[in-house]
């Protein structure tokens, strides 16, 4: 349970009245969290998730929607920050939202998370093969060539995609796209009864 | 770190079944009316008796059919949409059920947000009904367009817009549900002006099924075990409890279970009336206007048991030094409110009534003499008193209607000095008999709620009188409704405080602002409020001293076919004591006993 491991400033001035030992402050560090929300497939439902993160000023790093195998069903994969009270904080608001169907924090389970990338680059006849030697290396691939400019598409963890951003600095990007983060927990499925487990 | 216990599971969310059997049977059986017909219909099916609403061009199918099939419940006109919100506020508190709002498009709707609002920072049910422009020109700018959905999206617990007139029915039947179960709180169901001019067969569903709506009930038996555990290893227990338990109707086990292991009981401005009183365990309220000795309780105590209460600001002060000693039970319907300003050493998630009753079983009668000496040691110390002399002091006038009352009454306050004096001084019999506004602190809210309150206890057949105590400034805020409340002769008892100032700002001003008296002398914009009783059909009397303050309360009590509008002119430089500054920590009051320069 997660209530009896975080430690608020307050229970913590309440310990040191007990005279109990207090421990570091682990439990105020930010974390990054990736939480994925289940909701019905209407603009209203998609508002009311990312409106009730500006009105109780919560931090969203990413954000990526789409619909699910059931078309009336959205998932809504979230990255946000937040020490672990504001993450519980986090996921009983979104629960208690009526649209939200399922929401999970996938953080500190097993799961297997990808982003798209889009990326422009400006090229010349010196540069050209350096630049393929990276895409290469991140195994992407060349979706557009024109005579200046090539488009790579690539997919991966996010910090790939941080890395091959990083390494295409160097030379003239034009423009980067990016899908924001999917997640989904890893799983055995049995062989029989059907849907997410 | 595992946050399993916030996950929903699938499983549990297709419990009802709201599938008629099949279209085809319904379609024979169901005769095809207009959508407003369907809408009055609704409500009709849904038990609605009470219906505060004001017409306009978005709704005015509504008003039409209205007329034409006078369905049974009764249409309140009210004379400014937010009037109507606070009324239906104050039908709910006063009954538990879920008041009902229909307004127009545009101002129509945004009238209504401040009342909105109120109810979702007090979990108060209703279903506001907004008229919307024709869906092909929402968005287009329309004549009284207003995205009525938008604007009211963080401050309502659920809003529909209805796009076809097939949902309305559907709509209807969740929009209630929602208001009423869980954590109650305001919905907004907008209609666009084509969906009700469109026709449909009208079936309205028996039960809801939403897949994402869900509300415990039953709190985990480990916790209550534990809970337990908790309680009987306390010395130093305290009950605090909130609007959820009046909400979730509570008070009696609460009441059983408090005298049966002698655990005090301190309650907050929404739990007044909770728990009785007048009873020895009875702390009254804490909080920045609470009393010392609750507070002080508050403060010394090794075990809280949060009963339906969100540890607000105005209840905690300064959170690092609230309760330094105290673990915390929660006992709470909302999840987000376990843990959120105070850390729960055991919170049980569920309905506070059921919990409580799960709860009674494990707990055993205690032996609390000791912590209950000392607590009447700090009563003692610091009583809630005032200076009793020739002069008006509102105090006064709330212990003079208290003792004409003995108690039982519905008392509605407004928002300020007066408010908090009504806390202090009224002593609360029962739950469900003080219905104010805490969370949004609206000024204005008393009159017209009390206008619901009294219709509400009317169609409940209850004799109690409804009394509204209101300060100068707040009443002439939505003053207009009381020519309805006349209309409806409803014998309100309006006390109006007036000391010609808006009295809790005068007193910041005074304590911490070095007595800059700015904008809130009222002595030259109020009105006469005799006058403006008696311009509203109502019957208006004054009193400037404690012998005729006495007298125009019996005369009140005499006047039962129209409201009766009492103006006591009392000081104006009276201030509410004790108090806890702003974000100070709360064993930091301000008391009488201290600043004795604070009498004049």
């Amino acid at each position: 349970m997660p209530d009896t491991l975080i430690l608020t400033p307050q229970q913590i001035i309440r310990k040191k009245a007990a005279g109990e030992p207090v421990e570091p402050n682990e439990e105020e560090l930010i974390h990054q969290h990736t939480i994925t929300v289940l909701v019905e497939n209407t603009i209203g439902a998609l508002i009311r998730v990312v409106n009730m993160f500006s009105a109780r000023g919560f931090n969203i790093e990413s954000i990526a929607v789409g619909e699910t195998e059931d078309p009336s069903v959205s998932r809504m994969n979230i990255i946000t920050t937040g020490n672990d009270r504001i993450i519980a904080q986090i996921l009983r608001q979104l629960t208690r939202l009526i649209d939200t169907i399922e929401v999970e924090d996938l953080t500190n389970e097993d799961f297997v998370e990808r982003e798209l990338c889009l990326l422009k680059v400006r090229y010349n006849a010196q540069t050209r093969a350096e630049i393929m030697d990276v895409n290469t290396i991140f195994r992407g691939q060349v979706v557009d060539i024109t005579p200046y400019a090539m488009t790579f598409e690539l997919t991966g963890p996010s910090s790939k995609i941080d890395a091959f951003i990083n390494m295409m600095r160097p030379h003239e990007i034009v423009e980067v796209a990016r899908s924001g983060h999917v997640a989904m927990k890893r799983n055995h499925v049995t062989a029989t009864a059907g849907g997410r487990g | 770190m595992r946050y399993d216990t916030h996950t929903k599971t699938k499983a549990t969310q297709y419990a009802g079944d709201s599938l008629p059997a099949s279209d085809t049977t319904v379609k024979a059986n169901q005769q095809v009316m207009s959508g407003a017909e369907i809408f009055l219909r609704s409500l009709e099916a849904e038990g609605v008796k009470v219906v505060f609403g004001h017409p306009g061009g978005a709704v005015i199918k509504i008003y039409d059919e209205m007329a034409r099939i006078k369905p049974n419940f009764t249409h309140v006109l009210v004379r400014h949409e937010q009037g109507g919100t606070h009324a239906a506020e104050g039908y709910a508190k006063a009954t538990g059920k879920v008041g009902t709002v229909l307004v127009t498009s545009g101002p129509g709707a945004t009238n209504t947000v401040t009342g909105i609002a109120d109810a979702y920072m007090d979990s108060v049910p209703i279903v506001v009904f907004t008229g919307q422009v024709p869906t092909h020109l929402i968005g287009n700018d329309a004549f009284q367009e207003c995205d009525t959905i938008g604007v009211t999206r963080s401050i309502t617990k659920h809003s529909f817009l209805v796009r076809d007139v097939n949902d309305l029915a559907r709509t209807v039947k969740e929009a209630y549900h929602i208001a009423r179960t869980g954590r109650p709180g305001p919905v907004v169901v907008d209609l666009p002006k084509d969906v009700l001019l469109a026709e449909a067969a009208f079936h309205y569903p028996e039960h809801v099924s939403m897949r994402g709506y869900s509300f415990p009930v039953e709190g985990r038996q480990d916790k209550i075990e534990r809970a337990a555990r908790m309680i009987a290893r306390s010395r130093r227990p305290l009950f605090y409890v909130g609007g959820g338990a009046v909400n979730g109707g509570a008070s009696e086990i609460l009441t059983e279970m408090a005298r049966h292991a002698h655990i005090p009981v301190t309650t907050t401005l929404h739990g007044l009336g909770a728990f009785p009183e007048d009873d020895p365990l009875a702390l009254r309220m804490l909080g920045m206007h609470g009393t010392w000795w609750a507070n002080q309780a508050v403060q010394n105590c090794d075990l809280i048991i949060a009963v339906g209460a969100r540890f607000d600001d105005r209840v905690t002060g300064k959170l690092d030094s609230w309760a330094p000693y105290a673990k915390v039970i929660h006992i709470e319907i909302d999840q987000s409110c376990i843990s959120k300003n105070v850390f729960a050493d055991c919170a049980i998630l569920g309905d506070v009534k059921t919990v409580l009753e799960q709860l009674r079983p494990y707990v055993d009668e205690k032996d609390t003499s000791e912590w209950l000496a000392e607590i009447e040691e700090w009563r003692q110390e610091c009583p809630l008193k005032y200076k009793k002399d020739d002069t008006l002091r509102a105090q006064y006038v709330i212990e003079s209607l208290r003792d004409k009352t003995e108690g039982h009454a519905c008392v509605l306050t407004d928002v300020g000095q007066h408010q908090m004096w009504t806390a202090q001084y009224f002593r609360f019999l029962h739950p469900r008999t003080h219905i104010t506004s805490g969370g949004l602190g609206t000024m204005g809210f008393g009159m017209p709620a009390a206008m619901g309150a009294a219709f509400g206890l009317r169609e409940m057949g209850s004799e109690m009188p409804v009394v509204c105590i209101s300060g100068d400034g707040g009443f002439v805020m939505n003053a207009q409704e009381m020519s309805v409340a006349a209309a409806h002769k409803l014998p309100l008892k309006l006390a109006v405080i007036n000391n010609r100032f808006l009295g809790m700002v005068r007193q910041w001003q005074e304590l911490f602002h070095e007595e800059r008296y700015s904008h809130t002398d009222l002595s030259d914009t109020n009105p006469d409020f005799v006058k403006l009783a008696e311009a509203n059909h109502c019957v208006g009397l004054r009193a400037t001293t404690p012998e005729e303050a006495r007298a125009i309360i019996e005369e009140a009590w005499t006047i039962n076919d129209r409201p009766v509008l009492m103006e006591f002119q009392v000081a104006k430089e009276e201030m509410v004591f004790p108090m806890v500054p702003a974000g100070a920590a709360t064993g930091e009051m301000i008391t009488e006993r201290l600043t004795p320069d604070s009498f004049v």
